[in-house]
């Protein structure tokens, strides 16, 4: 910051004072509002931002270039670790990419296995998004009751998978293991008793005066603009366009389920952050209908040079113990082509443009991040507004470093 | 869905006659090659006709093929609301020449162009803020291209004399090992280690193994 002392303009022609210039001041890189390590060079005059210059890639990781490295059963696992608020969600990108280039098809049972831990995933996203969007701008408790549901949440994802977050559970081809015993009635028991806590939450934020006054008309961006900027799902959907990955190009078993899209009709933080309310329901509505329409059946399909035998019959069969051997050693091979396969994830538009050359590694794995065509959009959003709404710009935004960085 | 898209293709390379070098559909997807100084005029129609209307950009990428005479390849993803249509349009290019920067007609098309340029050292002219992204301050190479390693050249760590961070190039302990599972059964297009002589010089390789 300067040393020189901020006056009005006016004032300080009148007493001849040196010219006060704007001044240039760091946030993050670590900075609780900034959501992970994003380093801004904010250009202020005064409490007004004049410019904004995001500095990303404190997270880089290099995922990209290290899935090159690895095969395609053994790239999933970094999926979960881009945007690590929504991991399965990016597994399924990854998974939908590798069947559209292998040509196969899971099995029913697997799709609606996929769409409702989709689904799961989307209300752990939002969840957490909410509340730490209510904590930027000052309410503390929904941050309290929305951890406690996503703790039962990510236990669900335990059950499934063995690990809370870095679930690893979505393969080409199906997904890994069947539901557990009982695990259903769980999930429908949660779908009975989350409503109330998303009342709860909307009773402290969404009528809540210094709520709104933190996030009405702040960062409002036209539809044209959202389009121009890339932005994709609830940022494009607060917009105002009714724009849905799940609805205009359903993929797995999204095409037999009715839900609706909840569109928002100025744009600004206020109607983003309920439009991912109204998502919450609406998933809730997703997954009741998943369960109650899930087939029974095999979870992965029966072509043993893609999907692992069953454990049991290892024990008994050369051939199975082989073909073990063979996928988790050289795995299999991709015919070679190029696809990009797009979900939509909480976060909007998660895409994957897969290249392969027909060996058993991917030739090049581009991640389309929902956040990063956001991100860059700071400096527009933010330009004439003040620091304080800065926040809760990045709040409503659902800024995860892990997938802007990659 | 594919005779649409191919509907889309032949309108498409009959707006922009003499632009679009080739455009096939694999995987139900569209593809466009295009030359690399008409990516504004290509993109600008594509955005703009009232037949395309691709008004967002999903990604924009590049693709190293260190192989080819110009080794990189720029891959743009487009996507249309209107239409419920996707499109990818591609161009090649290598080191020395500049792509037009398409920011003027995609404002997100800035940072992965960015992205573009700090990975794989794509240069494009008249983007207005072609700095390096996701790499590190002062970062030397594109991390992103084939003949970079895996393991990177230099290596960071606190420095208990000088009491701050410093660079030194990379040491392993262990020598960074890449397995070669090209099995000569199947899907094999390369010789054998002392297999040279095994097919003869106008055959295929492939050949060698039966």
């Amino acid at each position: 910051m300067s040393d020189q002392p901020v006056m009005p303009a006016a004032e300080s022609e009148l007493a001849g004072a040196p010219q006060i210039h704007n001044f240039t001041m760091n946030f993050g890189p670590q900075h609780p509002a900034a959501h992970g390590v994003m380093r801004l060079v904010l250009e202020m005059d005064g409490e007004v931002i004049e410019r904004a210059d995001p500095h990303i890639g404190l997270l880089h990781r290099g995922t990209e270039k290290l899935i090159e490295y690895k095969t395609y059963l053994q790239a999933i696992p970094y999926f979960d670790r881009l945007d690590y608020v929504a991991p399965m969600c990016q597994e399924h990108a990854f998974a939908l990419a590798v069947e559209k280039l292998m040509g196969i098809e899971p099995p029913p049972r697997a799709k609606y296995i996929r769409v409702l831990f989709a689904e799961i995933t989307r209300i752990l996203n939002h969840l957490l998004n909410i509340c730490a969007f209510g904590l930027d701008v000052g309410a503390i408790t929904p941050f309290l009751w929305g951890f406690e549901e996503r703790e039962r949440l990510m236990e669900f994802y335990e059950r499934v998978s063995g690990a809370r977050l870095h679930a690893n559970y979505f393969r080409p081809g199906g997904v890994h293991m069947d539901l557990p015993a009982g695990l259903a009635d769980d999930i429908v028991a949660f779908c009975d008793s989350f409503p109330k806590t998303i009342d709860d939450i909307e009773r402290l934020l969404t009528d809540n005066r210094i709520f709104k006054q933190r996030t009405v008309n702040i960062g409002v961006v036209s539809a044209k603009d959202a389009a121009d900027w890339g932005f994709t799902g609830p940022m494009l959907r607060g917009s105002g366009i009714a724009w849905d990955l799940r609805r205009a190009q359903p993929y797995d078993a999204y095409d037999k389920m009715d839900f609706d899209v909840p569109v928002g009709r100025n744009g600004d933080c206020w109607e983003r952050y309920l439009v991912r309310v109204e998502e919450m329901r609406q998933s809730l509505r997703i997954i009741r209908q998943a369960l109650e329409q899930m087939p029974a059946g095999p979870v992965k399909v029966n072509d043993r040079k893609v999907a692992p035998p069953p454990r049991a019959e290892m024990k008994q069969s050369m051939e199975a113990l082989i073909h073990h051997f063979k996928l988790y050693t050289e795995g299999y091979h991709v015919p070679a082509g190029e696809t990009y396969t797009a979900v939509e994830a909480p976060k909007g538009e998660f895409g994957v443009y897969l290249v392969s050359d027909g060996t058993n590694r991917p030739y090049r794995c581009k991640i389309r991040a929902p956040g990063f065509a956001m991100l860059q959009a700071i400096e527009f959003m933010s330009r004439g507004h003040m620091l304080a709404d800065l926040v809760a710009i990045i709040g409503s935004m659902d800024i995860v470093f892990g997938e802007i960085d990659r | 869905m594919d005779e649409k898209l191919k509907a889309l293709a032949e309108y498409v390379s009959a707006a922009l006659s003499g632009t679009v070098l080739s455009s096939d559909i694999r995987h139900g997807e569209l593809t466009c090659r295009i030359k690399r100084e008409d990516i504004v005029r290509v993109l600008g129609f594509l955005r703009d006709d009232p037949k395309c209307r691709f008004n967002l950009l999903c990604d924009l990428c590049g693709v190293d093929y260190p192989d080819r005479p110009q080794r990189f390849e720029v891959v743009y993803n487009l996507l249309s609301m209107s239409l419920n249509q996707r499109i990818r349009v591609t161009l090649e290019t290598d080191e020395e020449h500049p792509v037009p920067s398409v920011t003027g007609l995609y404002s997100c098309a800035g940072w992965w162009e960015r992205e573009a340029w700090d990975l794989f050292g794509i240069f494009f002219s008249d983007n207005p803020d072609l700095r390096r992204i996701l790499t590190d301050y002062g970062f030397d190479g594109h991390p992103l291209r084939k003949d970079f390693p895996l393991t990177g050249f230099v290596e960071l760590k606190y420095d208990e004399d000088q009491k701050r961070v410093v660079y030194e190039p990379v040491r392993l302990k262990q020598e960074f090992r890449s397995f070669d599972f090209i099995s000569p059964w199947e899907g094999m297009d390369k010789i054998l280690p002392g297999d040279e002589k095994a097919s003869g010089p106008d055959e295929a390789p492939a050949g060698g193994a039966a």
